[in-house]
Parts: C-alpha cells; sequence; structure tokens
C-alpha cells in the first residue's frame, strides 16, 4: 500500500514546449531540445527571464547508445543559457522525463528552488531499426534480453497472457490502433499524421500505381489482418501495434503555486504524482498488469484524494497497443478484464466517455523515449488549458487530466494528474 | 553441498553444466529462480542451492521476426522468427527462456498451457561458452 503523500509547497505548471517528433536527418538533440524551449518560452502568458530559472532537469535514456555521447545535463544547459547553474540529467527508461518532472516537483515543493525547468530529449533515428530495438532492449530486465526479448517481444508475451486470462484477441488490440491513428491527423507535431483508412487507401494507390494487383481491404480491421501490409515484429505484435522510433524533446516550467499567477491567469497545477518500481515478466505475480502503475497511481489518487472517475481524459503509455489496454485498468478506468470491451465499445475515442491519448499516443504522436513523459504532460496541459484546437476533448468544464508514463518492462513507471481551477 | 555464491554469473555457469538452478531461503522456503543473494521474503537470507527438474508450462510468448544483431548473426529474421517466452516451473518460479522446437511462423499453433521441458543450447562464443536457457514441448 501506498502511503497518503502531499507535497510541502504546491507547483504549478506556467510554460510548456514541445519540438515536433518525428525522424530528423539532419536535425540533432540540441536542435530538437532548442525548438521544444523557444516554444516554452513563448507560451508564458505574461513573459519569463530564462535567467530566473534555478535548476534544470533534464530526461534521457540512452543517447548514449544511440549517438555515443553522454552527460546530457550541462550540455542542454550550455544550449540554453543555463550555465553555471546545476543541470541534473534522470534515467528512468522510456520514464526518463517524467522523472525529471517529479524531481522538479520535489525541489520546488521543498522550498529550495522557485522555478526550474524539465524536460526530457532522445535521437534516436541515426540508428537502423535493429540496432534501435538493441539500444532500447538494455532497459529489459537481464534475464529478458538474454534469452532474445526485445521491447516488442516483451509486450506481444504480455499480450498472448492477456489473452489467454480475459479472452480478448487481436481484433481488441486493432481498436486501439485505428482510434490512436485517427486522433493523430489532429496533432500538427505528430510523427504519422494519417488515419488507418488513409493509409489504406495510400497503399491501394501505390500498389495499383505500379501495377500490382491491389488485395480487397473490406475495412480498416480487414487491412490490419493482411500481414503483408502489416506485418510480424514480435507476434502478436505487428507493425501497426508498435510505436515508431523518433526524434523530438519537450519541457515545462514549473514554480511555486505561491508565485504561479505571475506568469500566467491560467496555471496548471499539480494535484498528484505517483511513481512505482517493478519486476520483470518472470518475477512479477501476474503477466496482465504492472505492479509499478498501480502503485503509481495509488499514490497520486491519495495524493490528490481524486478518484479514476474524476479523471476526465488521460495520456498513457501506448508503446505497444496491449500495454494501452493493460494501463486503462491498471489506472483504474475500467475494471482489470473489461478494458478491450470499452475501447470496442469506443470509450477510448476523442468523442467517448473517457478519451485516451488524444495526442495520438506514442504509436503516432512519436516516442522519443526520454522525451516522452513530458510530451505527454505537454498535451493534458494543452488540453486543460483549451489550445488543443481540432483534437480539444469536448467535454464541458474539463479541469482534471492525466499522463501515465511506462519504462523498461514496467520497471519504471509514473502517474500524473493535473488540475485547472 | 555447491558453496557458489547466489548470484547471475553462477546461474550462468550451472546453465553451462545443463542445471537450471535457484536458490532457496531456509528460513522461510521462499525460491528464486534466477537465484537471489537476498531472501526478499524474509530477509534471514540463509540461502541454499536447489536444482530444477525441468518441467513446466508455458505461460507467455512471443514469436520475434525483428530481433537484435545477435539474433540475426544466429540465422533468424524476419522469414526465420525466434521464439521467447515465459515460463512456469512446476516448483512455482518463473524463468525467461528461448521457445525450441516449435513453429515461430504459425504462432497459432504454439499455446499458453503447454507443457515443455528443459533444453539447453550452448554456443561458443569469443568470451568462452556460453548457454542459453531453453524449452521444448514435453
Amino acid at each position: 500500500m501506498a502511503k497518503r503523500r502531499k507535497l510541502g509547497r504546491g507547483v504549478a505548471i506556467v510554460g510548456a514546449g514541445m519540438s515536433k517528433f518525428g525522424m530528423f536527418r539532419d536535425r540533432d538533440t540540441k536542435d530538437v531540445f532548442a525548438e521544444a524551449f523557444n516554444e516554452m518560452l513563448a507560451s508564458v502568458d505574461k513573459g519569463v527571464d530564462p535567467k530566473e530559472i534555478d535548476a534544470l532537469y533534464v530526461g534521457n535514456f540512452t543517447n548514449d547508445f544511440f549517438v555515443h555521447q553522454s552527460h546530457w545535463g550541462p550540455i542542454v544547459s550550455d544550449l540554453i543559457g543555463h550555465v553555471p547553474r546545476p543541470a541534473t540529467r534522470t534515467e528512468g527508461a522510456c520514464a526518463s522525463s517524467a522523472l525529471a518532472f517529479r524531481e522538479g516537483v520535489f525541489a520546488i515543493a521543498s522550498g529550495f528552488y522557485d522555478m526550474v525547468l524539465v524536460g526530457g530529449v532522445e535521437e534516436m533515428s541515426k540508428r537502423t531499426t535493429e540496432e534501435v530495438a538493441e539500444g532500447l532492449a538494455l532497459a529489459t530486465v537481464p534475464y529478458e534480453g538474454k534469452v532474445g526479448f526485445t521491447f516488442p517481444g516483451v509486450f506481444g508475451a504480455v499480450a498472448t497472457a492477456y489473452f489467454a486470462k480475459y479472452g480478448a484477441n487481436r481484433e481488441h488490440l486493432m481498436d486501439i490502433t485505428i482510434k490512436s491513428h485517427n486522433n493523430a491527423p489532429l496533432n500538427p507535431k505528430a510523427q504519422f499524421k494519417l488515419s488507418i483508412r488513409d493509409l489504406m487507401n495510400a497503399k491501394a494507390a501505390s500498389l495499383e500505381k505500379k501495377g500490382i494487383p491491389v488485395p480487397e481491404w473490406k475495412d480498416e480491421k480487414d487491412f490490419l489482418r493482411d500481414p503483408k501490409a502489416n506485418p510480424v515484429v514480435a507476434w502478436p505484435m505487428h507493425l501497426y501495434d508498435c510505436c515508431p522510433i523518433s526524434d523530438g524533446a519537450s519541457c515545462m516550467l514549473l514554480v511555486g503555486e505561491d508565485m504561479a499567477k505571475n506568469f500566467t491567469d491560467d496555471p496548471i497545477y499539480v494535484a498528484g504524482i505517483g511513481q512505482g518500481s517493478g519486476r520483470g515478466l518472470h518475477a512479477c505475480d501476474d503477466m496482465t498488469y504492472f505492479e509499478a502503475t498501480r502503485y503509481a497511481a495509488e499514490e497520486a489518487y491519495g495524493m490528490s484524494g481524486l478518484k479514476p472517475e474524476d479523471i476526465q481524459f488521460s495520456e498513457v503509455h501506448d508503446c505497444f497497443s496491449i500495454a494501452e489496454l493493460i494501463h486503462i485498468e491498471d489506472l483504474g478506468f475500467f475494471k482489470p478484464g473489461q478494458g478491450f470491451k470499452a475501447v470496442e465499445e469506443g470509450a477510448t475515442r476523442l468523442d467517448g466517455p473517457m478519451p485516451v491519448n488524444t495526442s495520438g499516443g506514442l504509436k503516432c504522436k512519436g516516442h522519443p523515449v526520454g522525451a516522452t513523459g513530458i510530451s505527454q504532460l505537454y498535451e493534458v496541459w494543452t488540453q486543460l488549458r483549451g489550445k488543443a484546437d481540432k483534437r480539444q476533448v469536448p467535454k464541458k468544464d474539463l479541469r482534471i487530466g492525466a499522463a501515465h508514463n511506462l519504462g523498461g518492462t514496467g520497471g519504471t513507471c509514473t502517474f500524473t494528474i493535473l488540475e485547472r481551477r | 553441498m555447491e558453496q557458489r555464491p547466489f548470484s547471475d554469473i553462477s546461474y550462468e555457469q550451472f546453465l553451462n553444466e545443463e542445471k537450471l538452478m535457484g536458490s532457496k531461503c531456509k528460513a522461510c522456503d521462499a525460491l528464486f529462480v534466477p537465484p537471489k543473494p537476498i531472501c526478499t521474503k524474509c530477509y534471514k537470507s540463509d540461502m541454499e542451492w536447489v536444482e530444477m527438474r525441468g518441467k513446466g508450462k508455458l505461460s507467455a510468448f512471443t514469436c520475434i521476426a525483428i530481433g537484435p544483431p545477435s539474433m540475426i548473426a544466429e540465422g533468424y529474421n524476419r522469414k526465420n522468427p525466434y521464439v521467447s517466452g515465459v515460463v512456469e516451473l512446476e516448483e512455482g518460479a518463473r524463468v525467461d527462456a528461448r521457445i525450441d522446437e516449435v513453429d515461430g511462423n504459425n504462432p497459432e499453433s504454439i499455446k499458453v498451457g503447454m507443457p515443455l521441458a528443459v533444453k539447453f543450447l550452448h554456443k561458443e562464443g569469443e568470451e568462452g561458452a556460453k548457454t542459453t536457457l531453453a524449452f521444448k514441448p514435453a
């Protein structure tokens, strides 16, 4: 059981920025972070002098492997003119920047700092697909990597355990993929902006142009069932179950709640934060949930005094389609074993009762691993301020949103609840 | 009585010798495979080695078409996927293992719950003999 916790001083978000996500041959880590930082500065309604930032926390998983450069704290610090003030890198695999966010919150809540910049960055596209799979697999549990597990493989195995326990199948995962691909075209920063239907039509047109017979796909699921259109990566995970390889950066400006109105009339407050740790597949009690997510959720709900039914929309860590299904159950939005039915009924669509991954999720928005956690919070911040444009959650009085970030085989999980007052 | 440290290095040495070994706490009977030097159940940590019988059933699996360079070097690829899984041993513990002698191109033929028996895949590498834990249909 998580203890009931509270912050010593409230923390508010007064600015946020995110680079476009994608594969950028001609741009590096610093270029994408600069894009996010500049947007963050411009987003502070009443302006901010960056020299007032007391400290920087930046999440990065393994640029060490991807671009053979470590020690990103001072590099980013120098980039944004923050030297000689402190800069710290946080690492929690794909949850690296959610940890940066937490460190920033703690630093302010303790009273030590007043203003902190938290961010995340990753540069993955300079490596081959196989090399990226190897780099990401550095965050598996050692015993998993040694018997050949990649991350699509780990989540593929989780899917087989979920299917066997609850009677779900690949068709349900397709519902998640189709939903994410429907949200993404509404997000100008997303890496993939085509719905599955558009992709299907584009593929048909390209085959026709080449004089190759076009298969008769009846609908999106028929397209996703076709192993030529949607090949296996790690069965049952196929191409369209997996997030892409991405470059990108994100950042947020945090201040003490007491100072927030100096920067904006519309701050977004940290209502609850939670973090848990987990074991590998072989050691966890049940492979159909992540104990670290459940612990993080309990901590965040306890701190905020909120319940799952109070969360009006959420970003969750859909590195793979099956992961989204498991998280929406672990976070209490749906009962264990019921998530796939809710998804099938459309509950998690943008216009559904519980919109999930309005950004397009990791699947379509992209997943530059170290940048992901804060990019999820960026989406929640954007939605709560009513600035999500075409993908704005169509609910009256949008007040409470949340983000769930996961690293490794559920080794590091966070859940963060944000509030507009 | 084996006196090796309760470590991953010992676990792998045992695999080289075709033994699947775990550590068991004499104080509370908690079993850890791979071994742990600390009993995280009672913290008395009075451990002893125990050998697993090598029988179990499949808890979860995946057929990997895009593997890391080390698996590609062994001849696995999109047309020839390999299978990795989690196996629940008769003794109750679960282990990660390669699942061998099954058809990675026909995942529907591989069933969660199917009975399995241990197998050791030996390989001579630059750093000497290396053994990967595997299971095959029993």
